[in-house]
């Protein structure tokens, strides 16, 4: 029974972690039909610039509190200095290429991505540490369930994944910007020829979904040590969250985020040696019983 | 479609005779200097931790080596009076592509000696590469023993113990520590280094004592970062002792999660590879942590003008003090220096001479004296340390240091390392 | 039978690879060496690509040859050993089927026979893509590509867990004779050389064969729209799943010819990065003619390699903004070069 409850906590923790990196992912996805790997790069970019705000708040002396608004400033400011720098600079020249194109660009903007957080934050590893050696992790305190102790970050974790799925649904389905996305997902030509400026949709997306990675990174850094490489390994686990979600789909990352972080949990808990397989499965399985993702928008077949 | 294809056919040829011409002379004159290639994790998860301490301490070696700088009995500038130059690339990659990557640095940059490798899978597929290019190369600072005692090498040296020591020394001073423990749980990274490590670390304590039990092994991937369900399936069996082989990034994400859970308040947390960032855990690692470095390499190795040397050279570079991969990399310099200078006082200073005087050697570095004893002469062996923490004024030192001499923790020449933990661990002849 | 233009730029390409080869310094022929075996890999890539499907998994079987290369003897015999365990008299017959064949096959040309291992490979990753196919037929754009990253990641995953394979160390291979004639140094060097030149020409003749017949056609009328294809009464799911095997096949031959050539395997060959590699140098390349992945492959390789030796900090920035001006600049990848300046000579 305890060992139940700990696979749910667990497992909507990491949900909440998947769903902040995989829902920037799909709403690029879903508008501008770009698998964007440099999804992975902008989360580091996030988390890289989270730290090097949060020390410099600490060395000023601040009060430790306010490392967190640092943390929501560097999202910021990454989502709108990065967004509008790749979608103006490089993306903006490519519409309308392959699919498969453009995910080689996003895949050679990584690579370049890579090397500059290299160049700028060097190769050690970082973390965010006050001067008592305060945490943003453990400055909120642990709360106990079933005999297991929980940092009460996570639950920020959960409220901020939360709050980010109410909003966006709320602006997509209620406000006109919204509606304008909307039309412009279900069919770009017909959108663009109704007097909607697509040029300008892409560009507010695309700046959202970065600041989105963003986010997910500055999230997280204060859990781990900020490492080169990060991106790397979370873009393939956030593709896979909303690949079984559907492609474009904001209720699927939220459910494929679930799935997935359920899986995990249960699977570490009961069989860890099968965890390195758990997502990977769970996908496969989902794409072979719903070819498209368990939300997926029927197509036009075009004759 | 075809119509296109003669123009490859003059292209082709071309573009090879032309990337031909590129290639520089092959001359190699006396008075050059001598090339070492250096190959090291520049990129990745292992820079940081490993690849580019290595890197700044074979920077500082070098210069120290070419200014004469070394204490005895490596004074002599260079190698023998010739002085050495780097050519470094980075490890990462895979294995695939550091053997094209090896080629080319023995080959387009002519390098008369190679010093690399960090990876495991990196160093097993070097080795029969380097054996068919005939170009001596000194692995510093991985861990299989696979390397010699599934084959044997002429032109591969391993200047550093390989890693079983670190499991047998391990079970042994945390069995000295915690004589009463009743079972374990493990921690480590899903790949070679993680699963190797658990698999002794096991092995051994079977073997020592058979009544303790393993409560769960979580084997999180390789760079995974977010550890809670496994922090969780850990604090739920409630174990005496927590082995764990992560480093780096992994490690410290996995401190900075399993502290603010108080999962060390019950349970002894023994870290196999732990060293390396030592200095950056203040607050986040419990205080009688045992920690391995691999050897006795940093605050394990004991005092000598050699240390203080390393010590001073690395800091003046890199500003902090050297971990255990800058004395592994010092081991690989010095021995090939001492090798390199025998060979050239008795008959030359061509690599089969070197061979021969780097064969069966025993030369002295930061961390103590090294014997190249197993795999016919080309592995080296040194005893061991184990420390655990101490917090002392916001700064962790290691105390309770205890050395472990060569016949207690490595297996003798001909015994595979599994066979001899399973069968009691009996001390060779050495 | 008239030649065409294609299989005698091949032959020629063969005749110069053979005769030059061996007078090129070593580090040149093993660019060569490796950009021939990826260049085979992404000639499969292209066969895919042709029907408009782009697998973002092709590590699959680039990673499952080199292993049914390398490690027919254990894979038989722990087929033979799960199929004893079944207790089920068929079952155990057919499983027993590779083991009795591993045993008579080194019976005559004895163990680790090149000629063996391409054979082992082909028929692991041919019966794979077989089995897959029925499946990943029905997939199509981005989805194939996930689909097929999955399957290449649960290989990896079980790899990485296969401790008697040496988890993500791999472990080293070492290719001993050819058609049962013994090969020791300069001779095992010269015939890996020649195995890979003949094994990716030939492939590549045969692909240009294929290309011209009535299914090979079909691929480009897929591509372009697959409701007309099923209208004139061709089975668009058959043709894709033929291609697929054939594709498959190609992989598992550079991966075999990689293991022999390199003499070490690891899992790091399922991961899907390298998969991405692959996709790059397809796009790098272009699908215009059988030869251009192997062009596309050798500058990559060259590209990587030098930007090893000059930039270890920052390669791969370089290969990136190489990639982009390829994209940018180059959209019909390295072959549209060619035909651009064909274009101004005529």
């Amino acid at each position: 029974m305890v060992q139940l409850l700990a696979v749910l906590i667990d497992g909507l923790i990491y949900a909440s972690w998947l769903f902040i990196i995989a829902v920037g992912l799909t709403l690029i996805y879903g508008v501008m039909k770009i698998l964007n790997i440099a999804h992975g790069s902008l989360y580091a970019l996030g988390a890289f610039t989270s730290v090097t705000f949060t020390s410099a708040w600490f060395a000023h002396g601040y009060p430790a509190m306010g490392s967190y608004a640092m943390l929501a400033l560097a999202a910021v400011v990454v989502g709108l200095v990065a967004g509008p720098v790749i979608e103006r600079g490089l993306l903006r020249f490519l519409y309308g290429k392959d699919e498969v194109v453009l995910v080689l660009v996003t895949y050679a903007l990584f690579l370049i991505l890579e090397d500059l957080i290299k160049l700028v934050w060097g190769v050690d590893p970082l973390f965010v540490q006050g001067p008592k050696g305060e945490t943003p992790y453990a400055l909120l305190g642990n709360f106990s369930i079933g005999g297991l102790t929980y940092p009460t970050y996570n639950l920020l974790l959960v409220g901020v994944a939360i709050v980010t799925a109410i909003v966006l649904t709320w602006v997509l389905a209620r406000t006109r910007a919204g509606k304008l996305l909307i039309a412009v997902i279900h069919d770009r030509e017909t959108a663009a020829a109704m007097g909607i400026d697509v040029g300008r949709t892409y560009f507010v997306t695309f700046t959202l979904g970065a600041m989105l990675a963003a986010v997910g990174g500055a999230l997280t850094a204060p859990t781990v040590s900020v490492v080169t490489g990060m991106g790397a390994e979370v873009i393939v686990i956030a593709f896979a969250v909303v690949v079984i979600g559907g492609l474009g789909s904001l209720p699927g990352a939220a459910l494929g985020a679930v799935i997935v972080g359920l899986v995990r949990a249960a699977s570490i808990h009961y069989r860890p040696e099968l965890e390195l397989f758990a997502v990977y499965f769970v996908m496969a399985a989902v794409l072979i019983v719903r070819p498209k993702g368990l939300f997926s928008a029927a197509e036009v077949r075009k004759i | 479609m075809d119509t296109q294809a003669p123009l490859s056919l003059k292209l082709l040829p071309a573009l090879l005779v032309a990337a031909a011409l590129a290639l520089p002379a092959a001359s190699h004159a006396q008075d050059k200097p001598i090339r070492i290639g250096l190959v090291t994790f520049l990129s990745g998860p292992a820079a940081g931790p490993f690849g580019v301490p290595a890197k700044m301490a074979a920077e500082a070696i070098v210069e120290s080596l070419n200014a004469g700088k070394v204490p005895a009995p490596y004074a002599a500038k260079g190698f023998g009076g010739t002085p050495i130059e780097l050519a470094i690339i980075d490890e990462a990659g895979g294995a695939t592509k550091q053997v094209a990557e090896f080629r080319n640095l023995v080959e387009r940059q002519n390098v008369d000696f190679v010093i690399g490798y960090i990876g495991s899978g990196d160093c097993l597929a070097i080795a029969p590469v380097a054996e068919e290019m005939k170009k001596l190369t000194v692995l510093f600072d991985c861990g299989t023993p696979r390397i010699f005692e599934d084959a044997s090498y002429k032109y591969v040296f391993r200047t550093r113990s390989h890693a079983t020591m670190d499991a047998v020394a391990g079970a042994l001073y945390l069995l000295d520590a915690k004589p009463g423990m009743k079972n374990y749980a493990g921690i480590n990274q899903n790949y070679a280094y993680g699963q190797d490590s658990w698999t002794d670390f096991t092995a051994v304590m079977s073997a020592l004592r058979p009544k303790v039990e393993v409560t769960t092994s979580q084997m999180p991937k390789f760079g995974a970062g977010q550890y809670g369900p496994e922090i969780s399936a850990l604090l739920q069996t409630n174990s005496d002792v927590i082995h764990s082989s992560l480093w780096g990034g992994d490690l410290e994400a996995f401190m900075l999660q399993a502290m603010p859970r108080n999962m060390f308040a019950s349970s002894q947390l023994i870290l196999v590879a732990g060293e390396p960032y030592l200095h950056r855990l203040p607050g986040n690692i419990p205080d009688g942590t045992i920690i391995g470095a691999r050897g006795p390499n940093g605050a394990y190795a004991q005092k000598s003008a050699l240390k203080d040397w390393l010590i001073q050279a690395y800091k003046q570079k890199a500003g902090i003090e050297p971990n255990y991969p800058a004395y592994s990399v010092a081991m690989a310099f010095l021995g090939l220096k001492a090798a390199f200078e025998k060979a050239k006082a008795r008959s030359g200073e061509d690599t089969e001479a070197v061979i021969k005087a780097l064969e069966f050697s025993t030369f002295d570095s930061p961390s103590g004296k090294v014997m190249m004893k197993l795999g016919k002469g080309h592995q080296a062996v040194t005893g061991t340390a184990y420390g655990a923490t101490k917090t002392v004024n916001g700064q962790i030192t290691l105390t309770n240091i205890k050395y472990y001499p060569v016949e207690q923790v490595q297996p003798p020449e001909g015994v595979k390392s599994l066979d001899w933990i399973k069968d009691g661990m009996k001390p060779g002849k050495w | 039978m008239k030649l065409d233009r294609t299989t005698l730029t091949i032959a020629a390409v063969t005749v110069v690879l053979l005769v030059a080869g061996p007078l090129l310094p070593a580090w040149m022929m093993s660019l060569i060496k490796i950009s021939l075996c990826y260049g085979i890999v992404v000639l499969g890539m292209l066969v895919l690509m042709r029907t408009g499907l782009v697998s973002f998994g092709h590590g699959l079987y680039y990673c499952l040859g080199a292993y049914a290369a390398a490690a027919h003897d254990k894979l038989a015999n722990s087929l033979a050993e799960v199929g004893d365990a079944s207790g089920w008299a068929l079952l155990r017959g057919i499983l027993r089927l590779p083991k009795m064949l591993v045993d008579a096959l080194t019976g005559v040309f004895g163990p680790y026979d090149i000629a063996v291992m391409l054979v082992f490979s082909v028929v692991v990753t041919g019966l794979t893509a077989w089995i897959l196919g029925f499946l990943l037929r029905k997939y199509r754009e981005i989805f194939f590509a996930m689909l097929s990253l999955a399957f290449s990641m649960i290989l990896y995953g079980s790899l990485v867990k296969s401790s008697a394979l040496g988890s993500t160390d791999g472990f080293n291979i070492a290719a001993r004779s050819v058609f049962g004639a013994t090969l020791e140094d300069d001779s095992l060097r010269q015939t890996i050389f020649v195995s890979i030149v003949a094994v990716t020409m030939l492939s590549a003749w045969l692909v240009n064969l294929y290309l011209r017949t009535h299914r090979g056609r079909l691929a480009e009328a897929i591509r372009d729209n697959e409701l007309r294809v099923e209208y004139m009464g061709a089975s668009v799911r058959r043709t894709i799943h033929v291609n697929y095997i054939i594709s498959a096949v190609l992989a598992g031959l550079g991966g075999a010819l990689m293991a022999i050539n390199i003499g070490h395997i690891d899992p790091e060959m399922a991961y899907w990065t390298t998969s991405g590699e692959f996709v790059f140098i397809g796009i790098l390349a272009g699908t215009g003619s059988v030869l251009a992945p192997f062009l596309g492959a050798l500058i990559f390789e060259t590209i990587r390699s030098f930007a090893y030796e000059y930039s270890p900090n920052t390669w791969q920035m370089a290969l990136g903004i190489t990639m982009l001006l390829v994209i940018l600049f180059l959209p019909g990848g390295l072959w549209s070069l060619f035909r651009k300046m064909r274009g101004k000579a005529a």
